[in-house]
């Protein structure tokens, strides 16, 4: 596996291999002046790198979500705002790590900023439970954005999971219904609400946080109603046949704003969020305020109508 | 079993496929005179089984209902007035797995007699009116696509409209994959029309049947004033199966049951089929009067 090496690479961007040796190699000789060469290397490098992801297929673009070094929730917060005050707990039966939120400013404004976490580490990944909530994670962000709502703060969420933790006690303590309340209830905050697809829109687990008056969405993430391999595996029998699941359901970014389900793609720097963070911070971080100027121009009441009439929309049917 | 001629087994074969009225696919027994009960194995005298509101009479399994039955069951005769009957799915992604999604939508009209997975409207119970959701499992597998959250969303717009209380009967496997993304923002559509009925201070009552899983209980169907469950429904989040192999271990028995959904506070009411009718009335009726 090419992911063995220090460069995480994935299995698509193989070609690049060789001309990261070459650079190493370079980099390595003391005694004449490579410079020259390795900056050339390194354009050889950008140039392949931008023409393979210029052609990534749905399953590849799945890849690139869902890479270990992809930027997180935290990661994004620690670049995009200041004065980040993390807030913990559901007041009602725990903390849940793979739910993270809390106050910070934005250029200057005080906004509630709620993510799924995840992590580029195994040990951080299970702490995270894989960035995949319980139902006390979507209670903590649901009152996270209570408290956004009552004192009149924007709301930005970033999502970025698998799904919502499917495990026993996960059941016992509601996860649907856990999801269910936030969904209705996301559609009653009268405050500008944001959200950003970063990585894995991965079903009710991500919709639970994601009602924005505007969505928006990563150039190299996915939003779908089921992930490629379950979907393979329950509808081919076979999860071996993801890639074109992947490709069938529809769940890049380019469809999702074909269907009008988001409202725009924020560019990535050059093979991914990965490769530059401050970049893909620069660009989300931009788009955000774009649109929380756009927004902060609604009423509360007009809030309210502009998101039920966002969702209100969906769905394509005949009649008659 | 009663013999008959060839002749006979024919035009009554005939009969039978041309028939609009739902079938029982479940009793799968020639002539369906004798049903097994899945549950205990029991045979049961198919006269004897719809009497009993399809509830076996030896163990109380309740048999998944079709929507038309379930009306028959809760709505005063002759009060229903069936709604957006006429909305069809549609294949928009060209989506194939084994059959293209329009021919299993083609086919799912046939077997079921219905357009989708829910058959709206409003009707009476004990003179109570109500708006009606009623889903049924046999349009493939109760699966929430466009159609079936656009009904809701409909049903609940006509219940503010007209002030009256919405009732929503449950039986599904989730979101419909076959319409990717947009059946995922069917649980965002229906949940926000329900929040809008709630401002209105109406009620809102939710019977869950067996099974009742995935994005459909993620959203519409944990969304009620009341929750009532009919016993030994499979009611949750996640599949039983996506657990277990999730977890890599066996489900403690009775997980994910009406009874453990009581149990666990998501459920107000377990309630038998023979008195659904009555105590979803007198719910109503605390709401109404």
């Amino acid at each position: 596996m090419a992911e063995k090496n220090n460069l995480n690479l994935l299995e698509f961007e193989k070609p690049l291999l060789g001309l990261f040796k070459k650079v190493d190699e370079l980099k390595k000789v003391s005694d004449i002046d490579m410079s020259e060469e390795i900056k050339m290397l390194n354009k050889r490098i950008e140039t392949l790198r931008r023409e393979i992801f210029a052609k990534l297929s749905p399953i590849q673009i799945v890849k690139v979500a869902r890479h270990i070094k992809r930027p997180t929730t935290l990661d994004y917060i620690g670049l995009m705002f200041t004065d980040f005050v993390e807030l913990h707990g559901d007041r009602n039966f725990s903390d849940d790590a793979a739910m993270v939120g809390g106050m910070a400013k934005l250029d200057g404004r005080s906004v509630m900023v709620i993510g799924h976490q995840k992590g580029h580490t195994t040990k951080e990944l299970l702490a995270r439970n894989f960035g995949m909530a319980n139902p006390e994670g979507y209670r903590k962000a649901l009152r996270l954005m209570r408290i956004a709502n009552r004192f009149n703060k924007p709301i930005i969420t970033l999502v970025d999971t698998p799904g919502a933790y499917p495990g026993i006690t996960a059941e016992e303590r509601g996860q649907a219904e856990a999801i269910a309340k936030n969904l209705r209830e996301m559609a009653a905050l009268n405050v500008p609400f944001i959200t950003v697809i970063t990585g894995e829109g991965g079903s009710g687990g991500a919709l639970g946080i994601a009602m924005g008056n505007k969505v928006v969405m990563l150039e190299y993430s996915v939003y779908s109603v089921i992930s490629p391999e379950g979907c393979a595996s329950i509808l081919f029998r076979d999860a071996g046949r993801a890639p074109e699941a992947a490709t069938k359901s529809r769940m890049i970014a380019k469809d999702l704003l074909e269907f009008g389900v988001i409202d725009e793609i924020i560019k990535e720097p050059i093979g991914g969020a990965h490769n530059n963070y401050e970049l893909a911070a620069q660009n989300i971080k931009a788009a955000i305020l774009k649109h929380l100027d756009d927004l902060s121009k609604l009423s509360p009441r007009e809030l309210i109508a502009d998101r039920y009439h966002k969702y209100r929309k969906m769905g394509i049917f005949t009649e008659g | 079993m009663a013999k008959i001629s060839i002749h006979e087994w024919f035009t009554r074969k005939k009969r039978e496929e041309s028939s609009n009225e739902p079938k029982t696919a479940r009793l799968d027994i020639p002539e369906n005179l004798w049903v097994k009960c899945p549950k205990c194995s029991a045979a049961i005298y198919a006269k004897e089984l719809e009497a009993n509101l399809k509830v076996c009479t030896k163990c109380s399994y309740h048999f998944r209902l079709s929507a038309r039955e379930r009306i028959n069951i809760i709505v005063d005769e002759g009060t229903f007035e069936e709604a957006d009957s006429d909305l069809k799915s549609t294949d928009f992604l060209d989506f194939t797995d084994s059959i293209p999604y329009q021919k299993r939508i083609e086919d799912a009209i046939i077997k079921s007699s219905l357009n989708d997975a829910i058959v709206s409207g409003k009707g009476k119970i004990f003179g109570t009116q109500a708006t009606l959701g009623i889903m049924d499992f046999s349009f493939m597998g109760g699966s929430m696509g466009s159609v079936v959250g656009e009904k809701v969303t409909r049903q609940v717009e006509r219940s503010i409209e007209a002030k009256i209380p919405a009732v929503i009967c449950t039986t599904s496997g989730g979101a419909r994959m076959q319409e990717g993304i947009m059946s995922l923002m069917q649980m965002a559509k229906t949940s926000a029309a329900l929040q809008r009925l709630r401002e209105q201070g109406i009620p809102y009552v939710v019977i869950l049947t067996d099974p009742t899983t995935g994005g459909t209980t993620a959203s519409f169907a944990m969304l009620g004033d009341v929750h009532i469950a009919e016993p030994g429904a499979l009611i949750g989040f996640a599949g039983p199966r996506v657990i277990e192999q999730n977890i890599r271990q066996k489900l403690p028995p009775g997980f994910q049951r009406s009874e453990f959904l009581l149990a666990h506070g998501m459920v107000d009411i377990v309630c038998e089929r023979k008195n659904l009718k009555d105590t979803l009335a007198n719910v109503l009726k605390f709401f109404v009067e």
